[in-house]
Order: structure tokens, then C-alpha cells, then sequence
């Protein structure tokens, strides 16, 4: 099976209790169900992380392979952030997830990472999530006269709002 | 001529363009014959294919990303449904694995010649086209007797496979493979010493490995610009661990690498469906798994090495039939962002072959 826990057994512990140690008040380990190591940080130490994560010569995670956004509807802040994270180095992976609220803004890591700028386009455009400091945030899927965010759970789908009476 | 002034020109370039392979529209502005900045227009294509997952049952949603990377679908099949069972925690029996294997791998000669022949379509050789399609008939035909289908398989399942394979599939397979290192060397005959095709592909359209790696390019895109990474090896899935093959690698990172990169991807490729074939156990080709599938809450990401490069899903389990959410990961998406920066500069005429050697199926990028 691919990316199985045991996989990254050795370098899990490590890693997270680096960042653990060098953001203390800022991240901590995450508690659900994950396949990848996985550390949660606070939106505002974000770009630290991120540079941090990406230049340590142990860690250099050069290569952000996914970011995914998830509205999580009832749950406050309302939305997560994953970023899923490789080093082609040495081969190990991470997952750095960030809860942002409604009408918080997310530091873009464009400047981190090019790759970011598509992803963080896609979440603006299926989730409305919002990013500080994107060179050209603008919808990428959808177009620009479109009005919602459909990855939102509460849009409300166009044969819904037909055949409401159904 | 001196006093002459160029004025930038803003020229459209598709939806509707034969060589965007698909609806893709790209926004160029041109200095005389030279690309000054560019950019792409994309979701023509946009089904909503991770929305729709919300509302289906995981076995449900295996049908749609067969309509993801069109070309490949079993390479989709497979990565949904290995992110599925790492939720589930499931032992997929061997016979299945190998078979899994196999169709991974011939979809990935199938989207190779599919390349290869719009590729060199592209550059004005309309040959390799007709031969290319000639072997890929051949795949399908084998994929065919195995579910069915010719393109969009449903054939991968959680815990295994659909249809255990026939002997006649396997007999349809070898004699495939006698012929199919032959018709390489054909193709090669007709392009690789070409000089009108080194010509219109050597030089252009690089992408360094610091970009590539930036960028998250994967695939024979991150492979063209010599980085040694293919998931197979570097994270290895499945059965390939027991394969024995090689990971080809370019040198400088233009069209002509990902060119020949993808050339000797389709010799491996053919020598693993030869090994899975002679090691093909004997046993069950699917685990037994309850008809109602609730994965326990959690989330999994789970990539595969695809044809197009890294191929993911992000599956968030709640505990119910549904998915939460999927995301995917597709490689045609996150390559295609590296045109702009391979663009720079490029003759207009050089474009296409630069977009062409990305190898995009609109399917994958708008989702």
C-alpha cells in the first residue's frame, strides 16, 4: 500500500517535534486519523513554517505537491487548509494543516513555492477562501461573473433551487 | 531600421485551436514572432467532478475518474481506490495486485502513443499519428476483452479488481508485447534522428529543475529536467518493488528530454506488463468487503504514479457512504502552470511544441 504510516515511522516523530519545538506556541500535533505525519499551526505563523520547513537543510521540503481546502461548515474557524508536503531530498512528506476562519485572510505562499499559485486560484474559486499577497488571485475554474463557492457546503446546487418542491 | 518601434500585440489562442488539445485557451502577448507573457484560460472543461464525489458512494464515484485523465483511466481507477483502502485498511489479494499492475501500466503505453502521435502531429509529421494509433488500438482491444470498455473502465475496485483476467486477455497481451519494441524502434527511426524534429525540439522550452521542483511538476516534466523521481520507486505502491526497471531522466530540461524520456518510459513500461505476466499468481482476484462501505472517520492522501505524472487523491472520510470531500491532485493541472514560465521568449510557432511536450488532457486540468 502506498505512503503507509510505517513508511515514514522514522521520520514522523522527529520532524513534528522539531516544529514543535521551534514554534511552541504555534503548532501542534493533529489528533485525527491521518496517513501522513501531520502537524496543525496557527494561520499567522504560516509563512514562517513554510520558509522554515522549506530551508532547513534536515527537512527541505521542496516541493509542495497539494494544497486542499475543506469546509468543515459547524466547526469554528470554518475552514482547513491542508498542505500536503514532500522532500525530494530525502524523501519524506508532511502534512501542514491551518484552520482559517470566514473572513480571514491566508498568507499566500507563492513566494515559498511557485506551485502554490494555482492551488491557492482554485481555493479562492470552489471555497472563497481568501490570500494575502497572491501576485494574480483571481477564479481559475469557474467564470469570473460566478457567483458562490460550490466546494462550500452550504451552496446551494442549481437542480436543487429548481425543483425545490421536490 | 533604427527609429522602428515594436508595439506588443495581445493574440487569443483557443479554446477552439487544434493544438491545445482540447478547450484550452491561452492569452498571449507577442513582440513580433516572440512570447513577452502568456496565460491560460482554464474550467471550459469543469464538470465539478469533486463536488459530485460528495454526493455519490465511494463505489459510485469510481465511474467519474475514469472521465478525469480520459487517456489513462485505469491509473485514476486505481489511485481513488488505493486512497479508499487506506481508509479501509484492506488486504488486496495478489493476483489482483498484479493485475492492477498490468492495466496501470498498459494505460500508460496507451496514453504515451496517444502523446506521442499528437505530439509529432503537432510539429507537422502525420505518420507517427497513424502508427501510434495502430498499437493503442491493440491496448484497448486487450482492456476490452478484459471489462468491457475501451476507455472509461470502471475496472478497478476496492479490494481488488472487477473481473478476474482471462487467459485470453493474457494471450492477447503477449502478443502485443512480441510485436511492440519493434514498432518503437519504428517510431524511433522516424523521429529521433529526424533533423527537422531535432530541430523543432532541442533548445526550446526549458524548464530548470529548480522551477520544476517549485512548481511541483511531476512525471516526465519533473523528469525531463533531471530529477530522478518516479512513485513507483521513491514511494513505492502496489507490487512494482518486486519490478525490475529504470527510471529514465533528461539532462538540460527542454522539449527534446521529456521528448525521449516518454520514449523509453513505453520500453519499461512494456517490460513490466512482460514480468507481471510471468509472475501472475494464481488465487483470488478480489478481497471480500462488505456491500455498505463506511470507512472510519479519517483522511487519507494517496498518490500514484500516473502517466501524466503525480496523480492524487485526498479523501476525507466522516464515517458515512459518502466521501466528505476528494480532492484531486491531477498532474496535468499543476504542470500546466509551468508554461508560462517555459514560454518566455519562445517563437510563437515554438509554442505548440512547447504546450504539446506537457502533455495535458483538459479532462484532468478542469476537473
Amino acid at each position: 500500500m502506498g505512503d503507509s504510516s510505517e513508511e515514514n515511522a522514522a521520520g514522523r516523530s522527529t520532524i513534528i517535534d522539531l516544529l514543535i519545538k521551534t514554534f511552541p506556541d504555534s503548532a501542534s500535533v493533529v489528533q485525527e486519523r491521518i496517513n501522513w505525519p501531520a502537524v496543525r499551526v496557527k494561520l499567522a505563523v504560516l509563512p514562517e513554517v513554510a520558509r522554515f520547513l522549506r530551508e532547513s537543510p534536515d527537512l527541505a521540503f521542496d516541493y509542495l505537491t497539494c494544497v486542499s481546502g475543506i469546509d468543515l461548515k459547524d466547526r469554528s474557524p470554518r475552514f482547513d487548509l491542508v498542505y500536503h508536503l514532500v522532500s525530494l531530498q530525502h524523501k519524506h512528506v508532511l502534512v501542514l494543516k491551518v484552520g482559517v476562519g470566514e473572513d480571514e485572510e491566508v498568507p499566500s505562499l507563492v513566494s515559498v513555492w511557485k506551485g502554490a499559485d494555482w492551488h491557492e486560484r482554485e481555493a479562492y474559486d470552489l471555497l472563497g477562501i481568501s490570500f494575502s499577497g497572491h501576485p494574480d488571485l483571481r477564479r481559475i475554474l469557474l467564470p469570473d461573473e460566478w457567483k458562490g463557492h460550490p466546494l462550500r457546503k452550504d451552496y446551494v446546487l442549481a437542480e436543487e433551487d429548481k425543483f425545490a418542491g421536490d | 531600421m533604427a527609429g522602428l518601434r515594436t508595439e506588443s500585440l495581445f493574440l487569443n489562442m483557443g479554446p477552439q485551436h487544434p493544438s491545445t488539445h482540447g478547450v484550452l485557451r491561452l492569452g498571449l502577448t507577442i513582440e513580433g514572432e516572440r512570447v513577452v507573457d502568456l496565460f491560460a484560460d482554464l474550467g471550459f472543461l469543469h464538470r465539478g467532478i469533486e463536488k459530485l464525489a460528495e454526493s455519490r458512494t465511494y463505489l459510485q464515484f469510481i465511474p467519474l475518474t475514469d472521465r478525469l485523465d480520459y487517456l489513462a483511466a485505469m491509473s485514476n481507477n486505481l489511485a481513488f481506490v488505493l486512497a479508499v483502502e487506506e481508509l479501509l485498511e484492506v488486504e488486496v489479494p495478489r493476483r489482483a495486485e498484479y493485475i492492477r499492475v498490468m492495466v496501470a501500466e498498459l494505460s500508460r503505453l496507451a496514453s504515451h502513443l496517444v502523446w506521442l502521435g499528437a505530439f509529432a502531429n503537432d510539429l507537422g509529421a502525420t505518420t507517427p499519428l497513424l502508427y501510434c494509433f495502430r498499437e493503442r488500438e491493440d491496448i484497448l482491444d486487450a482492456l476490452e476483452l478484459l471489462c468491457g470498455a475501451r476507455m472509461t473502465f470502471n475496472y478497478v475496485r476496492f479490494g481488488g479488481v472487477a473481473r478476474d483476467a482471462t487467459p485470453a486477455f493474457v494471450e492477447k497481451c503477449r502478443k502485443f508485447l512480441e510485436t511492440f519494441d519493434k514498432r518503437v524502434d519504428e517510431y524511433e527511426e522516424l523521429l529521433t534522428g529526424n533533423a527537422i524534429f531535432l530541430s523543432r525540439t532541442k533548445g526550446i522550452g526549458f524548464l530548470s529543475a529548480e522551477d520544476a521542483r517549485s512548481f511541483a511538476a511531476s512525471g516526465p516534466m519533473l523528469r525531463g529536467s533531471g530529477i530522478q523521481w518516479d512513485l513507483r520507486k521513491d514511494a513505492p505502491y502496489s507490487v512494482y518493488p518486486e519490478m525490475d526497471f529504470i527510471i529514465p531522466t533528461g539532462t538540460v530540461g527542454d522539449v527534446w528530454d521529456r521528448y525521449i524520456v516518454r520514449v523509453i518510459e513505453m520500453r519499461q513500461s512494456a517490460r513490466i506488463i512482460r514480468q507481471a505476466l510471468d509472475g501472475l499468481p494464481e488465487g483470488e482476484f478480489k478481497a471480500k468487503l462488505p456491500r455498505v462501505l463506511k470507512p472510519a472517520q479519517g483522511e487519507a492522501y494517496v498518490r500514484v504514479e500516473a502517466p501524466k505524472g503525480e496523480l492524487g487523491f485526498y479523501v476525507v472520510s466522516d464515517g458515512t457512504t459518502n466521501p466528505f470531500r476528494v480532492k484531486i491532485r491531477a498532474p496535468s493541472f499543476i504542470n500546466l502552470a509551468t508554461l508560462r514560465v517555459m514560454c518566455k521568449e519562445a517563437l510563437v510557432a515554438d509554442l505548440v511544441a512547447i504546450l504539446g511536450s506537457i502533455d495535458i488532457v483538459l479532462g484532468e486540468v478542469d476537473r
